[in-house]
């Protein structure tokens, strides 16, 4: 990077640079070459960062207001929502923040498949990405039991019940977990604890998760290594802080949407009834988020190889830099995997459809093929089609393809013995 | 000897690894076993429960140690049925006598072995309890019959203290 010789213009931004860089990390952070063909696709990072510092913002405004207590906790959501000035909207914007910070993250995944942003040099970024994720997973889980309703209480005992498929230490752990012998005011208390201190984990990881992307450099839809900074670049302000600003008053739109006019519609109505160990919801279903997940782990009859079904479907994205054994990143230069992408998009969503069913007949049987073809396209079709595949040519630089003709190999030879 | 030194240092380093490595393992263990179930909830360890209004075919569901405890006086129907079933038709296989004491009566905690819903009473394939979570059938005895719980449902430790109260825990 060619920063490091920057040097502040005024006498008293050189002295304090001198004795803290910062001026130096915001110089690159402005002129941070980026590829200037990234498209919309690539805003959903920026996006997140707004989302992160959302849910920070409205959950620290919450937690002044909330009680977290097995007796008080559902009447102090109430008291925030019909009480506390702009408690409903604190709370409404933090509970519909969780389910927009999910489907952000859902389309910076898929991005990452489709253009293989994945791959070397940048495996450790996903790596990092995928910690965030279960992190995340945890977060929204914790924050879900807070209220203490229906919902928050059954989903709470399915999910920890799931450590109870360990074999000999399962119900030592899942009692660890509870504080008790069941759900009760023990789990609330620490859940609320974990839930505002993982927030900051997971910011903590971000700058990480950014520090490892600008070794390399942003991936870009064509996937190809280019040279920074080049005709191929961009310096990121004020081209993507402009980009990725347009695009985030886009997504606060849709937010907004959920949040002013149908702010229940991605929570279960069964989260309004007051927690009760006695009765078990007839139709338990977790938040929309989640149901990938939760198909997969109730389509395999085993409670142990379910949950491990489970745990595996997010392990094998982990390791998909070395499962994908294509060199060619983008998906644009990939006409077999760029379908058996598609197929694999639509298998999540079904997968996703049947979590919310209940897991019976036919949609039991569907969920099945779904998981096993889920787990078929990462372990089997993946490490085969790069072997096989028959890919499309790579331009040699972005630029190459609009000014410089074909991207045909006879010409970049000839190009390249003119230069 | 000329490598004497090296080799006290390396012990060095060692023995103070190890006893650094107790000190963390001392302070982490009261951090991680605060977690675990405290006094206070132990002490909740037994509930008696007056079962005389119980009508043979009717359940109550009690709290004992948060959790639900079905109490079902059986009918006999019930009894014959549980009774007639084959060991080798069982997932987890034990007698109906083993889990009812009194045949008229059992007592079990009201837990799916599953993921730990509340199983609903008289519904499923098998008569006796079914779970809409994730669709486990039990049979009059309590034990899963069809669906994902590997076991069948859990019977407490009770007793009956005199004809119309029973003990558990």
């Amino acid at each position: 990077m060619s920063d490091h010789d920057y040097q502040p213009t005024s006498k008293l931004g050189k002295w304090f640079n001198d004795r803290l860089p910062l001026l130096t990390l915001s110089n690159h952070l402005s002129e941070y070459p980026t590829p200037k063909n990234l498209n919309y696709w690539w805003t959903f990072g920026g996006i997140l960062t707004f989302c992160l510092i959302a849910q920070i913002v409205t959950g620290i405004a919450l937690a002044m207001h909330y009680i977290a207590d097995s007796d008080l906790a559902f009447a102090s959501v109430e008291h925030i929502m019909r009480d506390v000035n702009y408690g409903w909207l604190i709370r409404y914007v933090h509970a519909n923040g969780a389910s927009m910070f999910f489907l952000a993250v859902y389309i910076h995944i898929f991005r990452a498949l489709y253009y293989g942003s994945y791959k070397s040099p940048r495996e450790v970024i996903w790596i990092i990405g995928m910690i965030i994720y279960l992190l995340m997973m945890m977060t929204a889980f914790m924050g879900y039991v807070l209220p203490w309703g229906q919902m928050s209480f059954w989903g709470a005992t399915v999910i920890t019940n799931l450590f109870s498929a360990v074999p000999f230490v399962g119900e030592g752990i899942v009692s660890w977990l509870w504080g008790g012998f069941a759900v009760d005011n023990p789990t609330l208390t620490r859940f609320y604890a974990l839930h505002y201190l993982l927030p900051f984990l997971i910011l903590g990881l971000v700058v990480l998760h950014i520090w490892a992307l600008h070794v390399p450099g942003n991936n870009n839809p064509i996937g190809i290594d280019i040279k920074k900074p080049s005709k191929d670049t961009v310096p990121f302000h004020p081209y993507i802080v402009i980009k990725d600003g347009f695009a985030l008053l886009m997504f606060i739109i849709v937010f907004a949407f959920f949040v002013f006019y149908s702010p229940n519609i991605l929570g279960h109505a069964d989260n309004y009834i007051e927690a009760n160990p006695m009765v078990t919801p007839a139709h338990i279903v977790p938040e929309w988020y989640l149901l990938p997940f939760y198909a997969i782990l109730r389509s395999v009859p085993d409670k142990l190889f379910g949950v491990i079904a489970m745990f595996a479907s997010i392990f094998v994205l982990v390791i998909l830099p070395w499962l994908d054994t294509s060199k060619i990143r983008s998906a644009v230069f990939r006409p077999l995997y760029r379908q058996f992408y598609w197929i694999l998009f639509i298998d999540v969503l079904i997968l996703g459809y049947m979590g919310a069913m209940p897991a019976e007949g036919l949609y039991l049987l569907v969920a099945r093929v779904a998981t096993a073809y889920y787990f078929i396209h990462f372990l089997i079709i993946m490490p085969i089609l790069g072997r096989k595949e028959k890919t499309i040519p790579l331009p040699l630089s972005i630029t190459e393809p609009i000014i410089g003709g074909s991207p045909d190999l006879a010409n970049i030879i000839k190009k390249k013995s003119l230069n | 000897m000329s490598d004497k030194k090296p080799k006290r240092r390396e012990f060095l380093f060692t023995a103070s690894y190890a006893v650094g490595a107790v000190g963390v393992a001392a302070v982490i263990w009261p951090l991680i076993d605060q977690m675990n179930p405290d006094a206070s909830v132990k002490a909740l360890a037994s509930t008696e429960v007056d079962v005389s209004s119980v009508k043979p075919g009717n359940t109550i569901t009690v709290l004992w140690r948060g959790k639900p405890v079905f109490i079902r006086r059986r009918t006999q129907d019930e009894i014959t049925e549980a009774k007639l079933v084959k060991m080798e038709d069982l997932k987890h296989p034990e007698k109906d006598e083993d889990r009812a004491k009194n045949p008229e009566w059992l007592v079990m905690l009201g837990i799916c072995t599953h993921l730990g819903c509340v199983p609903l009473n008289d519904k499923g394939d098998y008569d006796g309890w079914f779970c809409p979570c994730h669709g486990s059938h039990y049979d009059t005895s309590g034990r899963i019959r069809k669906g994902p719980a590997p076991t069948n449902m859990e019977v407490p430790k009770y007793e009956f203290v005199n004809a119309n109260t029973i003990k558990i825990g």
